[in-house]
């Protein structure tokens, strides 16, 4: 309980203080998680709409293999990617191995099947809403998942902080590829996994709090942001 | 315009669920003016009809023709739900979305769009959302969706059930107007009031298939068949 408590004034201090390992290392998780979320987004919700509108060949196994890669374990995204950006590896050559780029990669692998699955659960059942209207007005392939995309924004971004919220909490892939480097490649999770190792666990506990805090934060201004839950309904 | 569309002819087109009949086969042909009515008891098949004609349910047997090719009609065409389809957007919105898929330029349509919430007196609403509109203002909104890129054929599936008096004859008179701006109408309902006043030839199907089709005035004042007969005294007919 003590450790709780001397954790919590530990979190409280560096905070109030700016203590500039603390921003560094919060800076970069979080430039390392939204940039990968960005690029997960780019790819995982276009590919949910594209799920929820089009019939083909082996769609539902396709379906099954996301909804089935969302449990992914993070520690072998890791190794598989440290393999491919090894110097051995075939992208040895690009240097990428403890890098936060390498950071970056592994999260996209982890977040994108995650993201996917939930905006094709959604945009699923908007298709079958807009289905007939779609069909009636001779829309485009094209037409018809932008269409689902727009109008489904307000669950696409639960989906993007649920994959938000995977991105930042994650440790086991990160810490392979980007390799707990200080001032490097060293972020919020593979810190708290550092200090925990080395006994200190009041600083452990400390950045677990602020960790904690910032997800919430950015969960809650994104929110705010995009008025959810505001106005008529949606 | 119109005249190219038309005629729209079904030869033997039958469409089949699961081994189930829902519509067919149809052999019919409708020109290119005036309103078309389809009437006919719950579950007979007027809305496969309907959506048969339309080209958005796929054919089992048969085929659906229009004088020029499938792709220029289904883009000449529009379609009314007996459930409106509201997308999850402004009335505005909902009303520019059309002219958008069209490529219509943005001020263009918002401009169009203004036009049409006026003349369907939801010109104080467009920044409302869709959703939140009662039944007779989704339908109202739904109609005009529909019309605002002046369809040369617009199918509507009992636009009016469950809709009062006042916003039938709103959607009667839109209906009308359109009409005489061109646009042929095609149209089920269950209620024989509306299709005495707007009918000008009138489809009666029965357990999925024509059973009487013809100028409305013979149609309501001599009737073929008995069942048409009992259908229009308002007997149980299945």
């Amino acid at each position: 309980m003590s450790e709780l408590t001397q954790g919590l004034i530990q979190a409280f201090w560096l905070v109030v203080t700016l203590d500039p390992d603390l921003i560094e290392i919060t800076l970069r998780s979080l430039q390392v998680t939204v940039c990968a979320l960005a690029i997960a987004c780019l790819i995982a919700l276009p590919f949910g709409a594209y799920l929820a509108v089009q019939r083909f060949r082996f769609r539902r196994t396709v379906i099954a293999v996301i909804n089935a890669l969302m449990g992914l374990p993070p520690v072998v995204v890791g190794l598989i990617v440290y393999v491919f950006l090894s110097r051995a590896g075939p992208f040895g050559v690009m240097g990428l191995l403890f890098t936060p780029t390498a950071m970056i990669i592994a999260q996209v692998i982890i977040i994108v099947p995650l993201i996917t699955s939930i905006a094709h659960q959604s945009l699923r059942d908007l298709w079958a809403e807009y289905h007939d209207l779609l069909i009636s007005m001779n829309t485009s392939r094209r037409q018809r998942i932008s269409t689902l995309l727009w109008d489904g924004r307000r669950a696409l971004l639960t989906a993007s902080l649920a994959g938000f919220g995977r991105g930042i909490g994650e440790v086991g892939a990160i810490m392979i590829v980007g390799g707990n480097i200080d001032h490097a490649t060293r972020v919020l999770t593979t810190a708290i996994a550092l200090e925990t190792g080395k006994g200190n666990f009041a600083l452990a506990l400390a950045l677990g709090f602020i960790l904690i805090a910032l997800a919430i934060t950015v969960n809650l201004l994104i929110h705010w942001l995009s008025r959810t839950e505001t106005g008529g309904r949606w | 315009m119109v005249s190219a569309l038309f005629p729209l002819q079904a030869i033997g087109a039958t469409v089949r669920r699961k081994d189930k009949t829902l519509i067919g086969p149809v052999d019919l042909a409708l020109g290119a003016e005036g309103i078309t009515i389809v009437v006919g008891p719950n579950g007979a098949g007027k809305t496969s009809l309907l959506k048969m004609l339309h080209g958005i349910v796929r054919l089992s047997d048969g085929q659906v023709t229009w004088a020029c090719t499938t792709p220029e009609a289904q883009a000449r065409q529009a379609f009314v739900f007996q459930t409106p389809v509201m997308l999850r957007r402004s009335v505005l919105e909902n009303l520019t979305y059309p002219l958008r898929l069209a490529g219509m330029p943005k001020a263009q349509a918002i401009a169009q769009a203004k036009d049409w919430a006026t003349r369907i007196g939801m010109a104080e609403a467009t920044s409302r959302s869709a959703l939140v509109l009662s039944g007779g203002e989704r339908q109202k909104l739904a109609l005009a969706r529909a019309l605002i890129r002046a369809p040369d054929v617009l199918f509507l599936d009992e636009p009016c059930a469950s809709l009062d008096g006042r916003a039938m004859r709103e959607i009667e008179a839109l209906l009308v107007q359109a009409n005489q701006e061109g646009t042929r109408i095609i149209m089920s309902t269950h209620d024989m009031g509306q299709a005495r006043r707007l009918a000008t030839e009138v489809v009666f199907i029965l357990q999925g298939r024509i059973h009487e089709f013809g100028p409305a005035k013979e149609f309501f004042a001599s009737p073929d068949t008995a069942e048409t007969s009992a259908f229009l005294k308002g007997d149980i007919v299945d």
